[in-house]
């Protein structure tokens, strides 16, 4: 059984620990060992491709998580005290969102926003005055960051609320009998104990916005991504330049992932 | 009063999100499905069926998807169960929770490099390399539906130990104890006390990882090389090469459908066989 658990363990790890030290390769070739050396992250990180796709990347995971943060939480307080038919559309939205699959909210997002951008081009070009460029409305960092903010709010959503039903309520009755008004009562007394969960869900969502292929792949327009990048590079064949790359968004990922199990475990422990 | 109008306010901009960036892109795709494609490249709006009478034209995609799929869910639930059981039964309880946690890691990191990895394992100078080095020679594996199943278990697995792992870690050692005292041997306690209380959780983490492969893209794009590809694949195609949004769409929604009735008959069945357990509990 113990052998068995090890052998699963190591099937999960090997692929990225290879991966990891393939990056270090000091040759040319992607899958010969020869010698270890850093260079390649060194040629990855001054590859301007590859830090103008960072920088897109960066801009839409931190916009996107950033907005999503904010108004997933906004519903998730409003959604705790409404009931009927409002609170039963807002479940069956966050449900949709997430069981549809990444790919349909892609290529949705793609027909919807061209199709609405041909409508609007011709009308901005209307009404804008004479002898001005009229903007031209079309795919890129904006749909990115729209796409990614819809399905991070609904997983904002999901987890704020999961530490808002795990709050006593008493508390805030507490507060509301001591005569703090409302809005007082949610920054000293809500917001302090929700905001390990809306911390967690920003890194969280900072993460998937940041690994997510499949829906940039769709709404990017002529935008590249760091995925986009590596997922191209990878069609023209295996180097270890990638390799460097890969490492380097595992890292990070890793570090963010487990602030936010950490952040979730110790805001889920915190006496009541 | 006052409090329902700031609920309002709180709920708009999510609302509004929803509304632009879900409902309206949806709702364009199922109205796309029933349009005609315009000569131009575009969608000439109407009212036919032609796009899912072409349907068949796809058929491939689907055969794949609906046989990978399942075939894919099943090889993860094998491997993944006597890790759950392993971490929910038999380890020491100060290890459990950072054992679990390094199942789940993977999971949440980059898809994309994780699949990556394996083009390199799997590919000439990877794993046949090394077969060719103890004698078993000329072994393709890069490119075969054998090598998207590698993938498709080692991306999903975390999603199917976990659920598992819940309901057996839930589970009432005393039940086992009992079963002992009562003479039961230790695998039919299993297969009458532990198989069926966990089947929730078996039926959580199929489910999880069956819709989430339904829509794969990237596995069979990396691993299957243009020769073993899904639906999703079949999507990239129409959209980004073909443009051919019409047709698309009406793969998208058949895509959308097929995966609601699976899933539909899927907990029937399984509320089926929650229904039976509980009869047996009563006798």
């Amino acid at each position: 059984m113990r052998i068995y658990a090890i052998s699963v363990y190591l099937f999960l790890y090997i692929p990225i620990g290879v991966i990891a030290l393939f990056s270090f390769n000091a040759g040319r070739h992607a899958s010969q060992l020869q010698g270890l050396s850093t260079k390649w992250y060194g040629k990855a990180l001054s590859n301007p491709f590859v830090m103008d796709a960072l920088e897109t990347s960066l801009i839409v995971a931190f916009t996107s998580a950033l907005l999503a943060s904010v108004f997933g939480t906004m519903a998730a307080v409003a959604l705790q005290g409404i009931k009927g038919p409002v609170r039963v559309f807002f479940d069956l939205l966050i449900y949709v969102a997430v069981m549809i699959p990444g790919i349909v909210i892609g290529i949705a997002t793609l027909i919807g926003l061209v199709t609405l951008f041909d409508q609007l081009n011709p009308l901005l070009a209307a009404v804008w005055p004479e002898g001005w460029t009229p903007p031209k409305l079309r795919m890129g960092v904006g749909s990115l960051i729209a796409a990614h903010t819809m399905f991070l709010m609904a997983l904002v959503i999901i987890i704020v609320r999961a530490r808002l039903s795990g709050m006593d309520r008493a508390l805030i009755e507490a507060s509301a009998d001591l005569y703090a008004s409302p809005v007082g009562t949610f920054f000293q007394v809500t917001l302090p104990m929700i905001f390990p969960a809306i911390l967690a869900g920003f890194l969280l969502s900072f993460t998937f916005s940041f690994d997510d292929f499949i829906i940039a792949f769709f709404v990017a327009g002529s935008e590249t991504t760091l995925p986009i990048y590596v997922f191209s590079s990878i069609r023209r064949g295996v180097t270890p330049e990638i390799n460097a790359i890969g490492t380097m968004v595992l890292a990070v990922s890793l570090v963010l992932l487990v602030t936010a199990q950490l952040l979730l475990q110790r805001g889920g422990k915190k006496p009541k | 009063m006052k409090q329902n109008k700031r609920n309002w306010l709180l709920l708009a901009p999510a609302g509004t999100w929803f509304l632009v960036m879900l409902i309206i892109p949806l709702s364009v795709v199922l109205i796309f499905s029933f349009g005609e494609r315009a000569p131009s490249g575009g969608v000439v709006l109407a009212l036919s069926l032609e796009q899912y009478a072409n349907l068949p034209a796809r058929w491939t995609a689907f055969k794949n998807t609906m046989t990978l799929a399942p075939i894919g869910t099943l090889a993860a639930l094998l491997i993944a169960y006597p890790l759950a059981y392993f971490l929910a039964v038999k380890v020491n309880p100060k290890w459990k929770t950072i054992l679990l946690v390094l199942v789940i890691v993977p999971f949440w990191t980059s898809i994309l490099i994780r699949s990556y990895a394996w083009i390199f394992l799997l590919g000439g100078r990877g794993l046949p390399a090394l077969l060719d080095w103890i004698g078993i020679e000329g072994v393709r594996l890069i490119n075969t539906p054998f090598a998207v199943l590698v993938g498709i278990v080692y991306g999903y697995l975390p999603l199917m130990v976990f659920p598992i792992f819940v309901s057996l870690d839930r589970l009432d050692k005393r039940l086992l104890e009992a079963a002992s005292d009562l003479g039961a041997s230790r695998w039919n306690a299993f297969l009458q006390i532990t198989l069926p209380l966990s089947i929730p959780g078996i039926a959580t983490g199929c489910m999880l990882v069956f819709i989430l492969l339904m829509g794969e893209f990237l596995i069979p794009a990396l691993l299957g090389g243009g020769k073993v590809f899904f639906v999703g694949n079949a999507l990239v195609d129409l959209f980004l090469q073909s443009r051919n949004w019409a047709f698309g769409s009406a793969v998208a929604v058949t895509l959308v459908v097929v995966m609601l009735i699976t899933v539909t008959i899927y907990m029937r069945l399984i509320a089926r066989l929650g229904a039976s357990r509980d009869d047996v509990a009563i006798m």
